[in-house]
């Protein structure tokens, strides 16, 4: 199972960054794609299946459809690729690099100087999750339901047709 | 070792099975529309035009695969391969009798709505990458349609998971021994159905490819193979939902005196039957009206039947 969590990091890590170097906006949502699904395997391998299964629902099979579907509505040309080349010079890469490294120093010295088990075995099926979310958790599940029925009373506002 | 030997003989087996069956069900379709229609239909190759399919399949082997100068190469090979992957992996979970399935998930249910979810990329990324309006419009379409009709879908079997108590479709079918779900949770059935074919973009909902004012929507541009894969992942579908209403509604493999397995072909076979028939008889929807039925009428009922069965589920407990 380890080899399994190691593989599909790997999997998340190099497909992200591809997201980050392509030009061309649908491939790199595409890969965006992958890297949701990895990461979806992650939380499979970590005992989470709900969690798996919710994330490939809802992030990879739902959110990045509508991302696709609005792209594909733009239809960028090669002129956006060629744009988008132009942010990718190599000067562009030192200041996130520089965060990067801090925080990956941080991530190293976390794992150095912990002592134990990295690997939760501990497996939450779909019950105990439901039971977290509407246990000690029901306030954040209710302020983010206001905050949906806020969007959503949004959208139908500027999607009313104008009467005139 | 011996175990992991049946278990690949039994994914092969259930693959070839598959792939198979859906081949056969072009010949089944054309058969049946023809009676339905009073003509007769493919008769020429083989017993009851049988070879047919056999007929067709060295057909699309051998024609030119061609991909388009204009289109966007990767994406473009990539399109037809997600649907049939992804159809293919959802009968990952699929029981077929008790002990005879490929994986017994306990989130099997959920596995399925991310795999019909996936599938939308198939005809999404088809539409884009052939770069010709046809087949844009055609992915334009087939998302906002595929997209809507997965929320339908999803809340509709929720109403059987409550019930149930369990993701897992064994414990689903297991759960149907004395009343079968289609009786408690018809409203579900209903909208399950017509969300099924709304996902297989069949008749009357196939406005994705509507031939008439979009030439074939989004495989306007595929000819081979790859066409070939978007027709047999089509009829994948088809027998994916009717297996999935079969598993959900109608009690999957149980059934008196004959053998679990024969019932529950019997009744997946009922089903797709069913789809071809609804082919047959009903007319092309217009698009605005496919979403505004969607959203006004499916959505509305579906959250009804959610609230009904979890006040007596509670009422009950």
């Amino acid at each position: 199972m380890d080899l399994l969590f190691y593989i599909s990091g790997l999997v998340a890590i190099l497909s992200t960054f591809m997201v980050i170097t392509r030009t061309n906006a649908v491939h790199a949502l595409l890969y965006l794609i992958v890297s949701l699904l990895a990461v979806a395997l992650v939380f499979f391998v970590l005992g989470a299946p709900f969690a798996a299964a919710l994330e490939v629902i809802i992030y990879a099979g739902a959110i990045m459809v509508l991302f696709v579907f609005v792209i594909m509505m733009l239809n960028l040309g090669s002129d956006a690729a060629r744009q988008e080349s132009q942010w990718l010079s190599p000067r562009t890469w030192i200041g996130p690099s520089f965060l990067v490294l801090v925080l990956g120093s941080e991530l190293l010295y976390l794992f150095l100087s912990v002592e134990g088990q990295y690997f939760s075995q501990e497996y939450s099926g779909p019950k105990a999750v439901g039971i977290a979310l509407f246990g000690p958790y029901v306030l954040g599940v209710e302020l983010a339901s206001l905050l949906l029925l806020a969007g959503l009373i949004g959208a139908y506002h500027l999607g009313r047709p104008h009467r005139h | 070792m011996n175990q992991v030997l049946i278990q690949l003989a039994v994914i092969i087996v259930i693959l070839l099975g598959l792939t198979t069956v859906s081949a056969g069900l072009i010949w089944l379709e054309r058969r049946l529309l023809a009676l339905w229609q009073d003509r007769y239909g493919p008769n020429r190759v083989g017993p009851f035009g049988l070879l047919q399919v056999a007929a067709d399949m060295i057909k699309i082997f051998f024609k030119e695969d061609w991909i388009p100068p204009f289109a966007d190469k990767p994406v473009f090979v990539l399109a037809p391969a997600i649907i049939m992957v992804t159809t293919f992996l959802s009968f990952a979970v699929i029981p077929f009798a008790p002990g005879i399935g490929i994986v017994d998930l306990n989130i099997g249910l959920l596995f399925f709505l991310a795999m019909s979810s996936l599938g939308v990329y198939s005809v999404v990324l088809a539409g884009w990458a052939s770069n010709s309006k046809y087949a844009l419009l055609g992915g334009l379409r087939g998302a906002a349609q595929m997209l809507s009709y997965e929320v339908f879908m999803g809340l509709s079997l929720m109403g059987v998971v409550m019930l149930t108590g369990s993701f897992n479709l064994s414990a689903i079918v297991e759960a149907q021994r004395g009343l079968w779900f289609v009786i408690p949770q018809f409203p579900a059935f209903v909208i399950f159905l017509i969300a099924g074919v709304a996902e297989t973009h069949r008749l009357p909902f196939d406005l994705p490819e509507a031939e008439n004012e979009l030439v074939a929507g989004f495989h306007a541009e595929y000819s081979g193979l790859k066409f070939g894969m978007f027709f047999v992942g089509e009829y994948l579908g088809i027998t994916l939902i009717a297996a999935m209403i079969t598993t959900l509604f109608l009690g999957g493999w149980l059934g008196p005196v004959l053998p679990p397995f024969v019932w529950f072909f019997l009744k997946t076979f009922v089903f797709i039957c069913l789809f071809i028939l609804l082919r047959a008889s009903l007319p092309r929807l217009r698009f605005d009206q496919l979403m505004a039925f969607g959203w006004k009428v499916m959505l509305p009922l579906v959250l009804a039947n959610l609230l009904v069965t979890g006040a007596i589920v509670l009422a009950r407990s």
